[in-house]
Formats: C-alpha cells, structure tokens, sequence
C-alpha cells in the first residue's frame, strides 16, 4: 500500500504563547513540535507498510522550520517526504490547505492518505475531510484500527461516550486518526543517518498558487481568553499549600 | 425578506442528541439579535417524531429531511441530502452541534458546496453588522473571533456546553412540519457502517462520583500514579486520567474523561498535571468545584478552576495527603 500522511508543526505543548504585533497570531519564536495525532498517524502508516508493503510518504506546509516533522518521520521509516515551503501556508484556512496538499500531489497515486484528527494549534479537525471530498474519496474519521482486506479495508471509528464502530470502506481513502491508535517508536541512529539521504520535494507556494483561493474565513483578532471563573490562587510552601487547600476542602467544598 | 438561520439538530440510536437544545437555543438568540427567521432541520429515515419535538420549541418551521439512505449513518450521505435541502433553502447561517457524527460529515458538506465552516466554535458576537464566531486556539490558550469571508450558506458549529441546552424557548403553539424526500442515488454511500457497540461494560461509573482526582501529562510516569490514587483513597473518590494516560494504558480506559471518555459533574474535580485541552473540559467542566495543580502557570485548566495552585504535584501532594487525612481523623 501506498500511504501518504499529512503532519503539521504546532508550538510545543507547554510553550509559553504570545500574541503578534496585530494580535491575529501567535509570535513564532517558540519551540515546535509534531502535532500529536499526525505522530500517530505515521506510526500506523509505518505499520501498515510492515504488513503490506509499499511505500509511506510524508507532507507538510510552513516555513523551512517546518522541514524537522519530516526529517523526524524520516528518520522512522517513511520513503520519503514532501515539503510546501512558504511562511504564508502557516495562515491558510483548512480549505486551502487541503487544496494545496490536493495539487502537490497530483502526480501521485496513493492507496490511503492519513492526517491526524486535528491540530494542536488551529482545532479545525477539518483538512482530512476537506482533502478526501476535494479527491472524491470516501473518508472515514477518528480511526482507532485499521485492517486491509480483499474489498478495501475495515477500519475502527471511535465515537462519543465510549462507543465504536466498524466500517467497511473501499480503496483509496483518506483516513483522520485518532492520538492512542498504536505505540509510538523511536527514531534509531541508523534511521537519522539513512533520513539523510532520502528524497525531499520542495512545493513551493507559486508551485500551488492556482488551486488556491483567498481564505473563506478570518481571524480578525486573537485574544488570551477572559476567565469566566474567579479563580483563587493558593500560595505559599508546598506544606502550607496542603493546609490552605484542606481548609477550602473542609469549609467551602464541604468534602472533609 | 429577513435572512435564515437553519439549525440542524442530530439524531442518533433513535436518540435526540442532548445537545442539540445548546445549538437551538444558540440559533433562537441568534435570530433574535439578527432579525432573521430560525428554521430547524433533522435529517434520516423516518424523523417525524424528532420533527415533532422540535417543533415544539420557538422555531418558524421544522424540516424532516427523509430518505432510507439516510440510516445507517454515513457522510456521504448526510453530505448528499443536506447539500440538496440547503441548496434549496439558501439560509444564510447554517448551525450544527459539534458533535464526532458532525465532524465527520460538515467539512465534505461545506467543500462540496464551495463553503467553509467555522467548527467548534464556543459563542458568538454581533458587532454593527458583522458576526464573529469564538473559537479556542492553541488547545484553549488562547480565543480568536473569525469572521466568513466567503458567500452563504455559512457554517457553524458550537461546542458541547457553550450555550445552555435548558434555555431554549418553546413556541407559542406548535411549527409547521414540511417533509423534504431527497434523492441519493446509488454509488453514492461508498462506506459500510457496521452496528456500533461498545467495548466492555464499563467497570467504573465515574458519573457518579462525588469526588474525582484526575491526573494527566504531569503525572510523568506510570509509578506515579500511585500518588493519585492514594490522594485519592484519603478523600474517598474515585480516580481518573486524561486521555494521554489511558493511551499509555497507566490506567484503563474506563477511567477517561473527556469527550471520548466519560463526562462527570462531581463535587469535587481535583486535576493533577492536567493541562486542559478542549476535549477533555469538556468531559469535567460542570463539577462544582475545580482544583488544579499544575506547573505551568499558563495551561488553560486554570482558566476554569476555582483554586488553583501553579507548582509541582509532587511537592505539594504528598503533604496534602497526609492533611486530608489528618482532617478525616479529626485532628
């Protein structure tokens, strides 16, 4: 099987946030990571190929920053990787991304394209869907397993409140995974070394200008949320903490 | 003529969802502050009984969207028949709870319509004449109010919680009910749903629990959950975990909360090293009191905690244990 899996660099998890000078983004001199799901969609790709054989590849759009996800993946096992390389594909809605991943990749045949179920950082948990609709493929989201079979394949949809679903869907198709599908591994020594050598195509955004569009939304203005709750903050010692937090438990919580 | 806003409520397992009532009474205010007629829509095969219910609330009219094709669920042909009904109905706002069965099918909806959907967005404003709709960036970090720079039919989805499902008005009589019988042709549903189950019986019904300490990320390693646990034993409550620990399988995955684990509302939700990202506030955000311990002074927990205390959980825990029980024994 062929598997192309889209991943994305989004802020590291704990990375402190500021906002841009006009207030529609974050400042970019953070620290990056790979957006959790798609390291999970990699991993089941990876495995995928163990089973069946084929090839995985690898795509993402940002800035040359965004080129460690795919040295990463690269270093794990996929074939290769595919890199839309322009600052301006950070502020691109999910319409247009998927758009510019669609025309990336014309050229290609893949059997199954995996994205993780969203991102980090915009929360859309929209670009898979959009991709699939756009390549007129049939989708399926949340995915928890995946089983290749003479028709196609049957994949395990996660759903709300601790319920699951099996579907039976054809090939190709485009498949949202959800974070916990598999164990993550580990990049070896040799696979860094081996990622060096591998195959790496720059996009570049003139390269996809004609699939795209104007965005059909904006952010008008990003903002640090304002509290709804009047929350107190508890200072002091760590035993003094322990004492002040057993006061509240006893004479406001009411659970002592 | 004034604008259309179309709320589509979600039927699921002969069920309404719950939360339909948020994205209605959502759609009612909405309506209100813009002048525009509220309509609302339920989509499957043999929806008459929805219809019915929902016309029982403050709508103009109720739109049973039917065809066999519609059960089981699928998104290609959710997408199919609610393209052809909106088509035809060219509202501009178009308003769906952001529910996982929604997730999977408004994104090919919007596409295949030209369209773009603003998804889990968790309010609104109305400025001169402009509607912006919130939604949380950055797993709740921060908040942006995006804007649709597109034609209509507008997308939107609210997330579970954001409006209150109890506030919705009911009507001064009962709405008209029209039936739309759309056509799906064959080829077109290309997935094979099987019956959704679930894994096992639950062995844990955290929803009723009175007291709850969770742990997440902050926990590190697996060893440490003891720490909890005994916490935990000295309050009485029950223990739980964000997501990522019952991935790691620290603890089983009847213990998560959040939206594809449980949701509670205990008395008492005591966090330890939980960030807070959306999905699992979701699952914990109406327990009546928030405790969160957390070394990051700027993780979004806080932002719906009662108390809060910014410093390491295992500085601070192992003494609190030992006051609890200190308290219990009544010393």
């Amino acid at each position: 099987m062929k598997i192309l899996v889209c991943m994305k660099q989004v802020p590291q998890k704990d990375a402190p946030l500021k906002l841009n000078e006009s207030g529609t983004w974050i400042r970019e001199d953070v620290s990056y990571e790979v957006n959790e799901p798609d390291a999970f969609a990699l991993e089941e790709a990876l495995r995928q190929k163990e089973k069946h054989g084929g090839e995985v590849v690898v795509i993402t759009s940002g800035p040359a920053r965004a080129q460690q996800v795919l040295r990463e993946a690269l270093a794990k096992g996929a074939d290769r990787a595919i890199h839309l390389e322009d600052n301006a594909f950070v502020g691109l809605d999910a319409l247009n991304t998927a758009r510019a991943f669609a025309s990336a990749i014309k050229d290609e045949t893949f059997d199954l394209i995996f994205t993780g179920l969203q991102s980090d950082d915009y929360g859309y948990a929209q670009t898979g869907v959009v991709l699939a609709e756009l390549l007129g493929w049939p989708h399926a989201t949340i995915i928890m397993q995946i089983e290749k079979n003479d028709a196609g394949i049957r994949v395990k949809r996660e759903l709300e409140a601790g319920y699951f679903q099996f579907v039976d869907m054809p090939l190709p198709a485009v498949l949202t995974i959800q974070s916990g599908i598999n164990k993550l591994r580990y990049a070896t020594l040799i696979g860094i070394k081996q990622a060096k050598n591998k195959p790496l195509r720059k996009v570049s955004m003139a390269d996809v200008q004609s699939a795209v569009s104007e965005n059909l939304q904006k952010i008008e203005r990003m903002y640090v949320p304002q509290k709804t709750k009047n929350t107190e903050f508890l200072e002091g010692s760590a035993g003094e903490v322990a004492k002040k937090l057993v006061d509240k438990l006893r004479n406001e919580v009411r659970v002592l | 003529m004034p604008d259309t806003i179309l709320v589509v409520v979600e039927q699921r397992e002969g069920k309404l969802n719950r939360v339909s009532w948020e994205t209605l009474a959502a759609g009612q205010a909405l309506a209100a502050e813009t002048g525009s007629t509220l309509e609302a829509a339920v989509a499957g095969n043999g929806v008459a009984n929805f219809a019915n219910e929902v016309a029982a609330k403050k709508v103009a009219k109720v739109h049973a969207v039917e065809s066999p094709k519609l059960e089981p669920y699928t998104p290609d042909a959710f997408s199919a028949a609610l393209k052809q009904f909106i088509e035809s109905k060219q509202p501009k706002l178009v308003l769906m709870p952001h529910t996982y069965q929604v997730r999977d099918f408004i994104p090919k909806l919007a596409t295949a319509m030209g369209r773009t959907a603003i998804s889990d967005c968790i309010g609104y404003k109305k400025e001169g004449d402009k509607l912006l709709f919130t939604r949380q960036m950055f797993q709740g970090k921060l908040a942006a109010d995006v804007s649709f720079a597109s034609d209509s039919p507008w997308f939107v989805t609210f997330q579970n919680g954001a409006f209150r499902g109890d506030k919705v008005e009911a009507g001064t009589g009962v709405a008209p009910i029209e039936t739309v019988n759309v056509q799906i042709g064959d080829g077109v549903i290309r997935n094979k749903p099987q019956e959704v189950f679930k894994e096992a019986k639950q062995a844990v019904d955290l929803t009723q629990a009175e007291i709850i300490v969770s742990v997440g990320r902050g926990i590190k390693e697996q060893k440490n959950i003891e720490l909890a646990k005994q916490l935990a034993e000295a309050l009485g409550g029950e223990l739980a975990a964000s997501r990522p620990i019952c991935d790691s399988g620290w603890l089983p995955m009847d213990r998560q909360i959040g939206s594809s684990g449980q949701t509670v509302a205990p008395k008492l939700y005591l966090a330890l090293g939980i960030s807070g990202a959306i999905q699992h506030i979701v699952g914990m955000k109406g327990a009546k009191t928030i405790i969160a311990i957390n070394k990051d002074s700027e993780a979004p927990i806080f932002e719906i905690a009662d108390y809060a205390v910014v410093g390491n959980l295992f500085d601070i825990v192992p003494p609190l244990i030992e006051e609890v029980k200190k308290a219990k024994a009544g010393t």
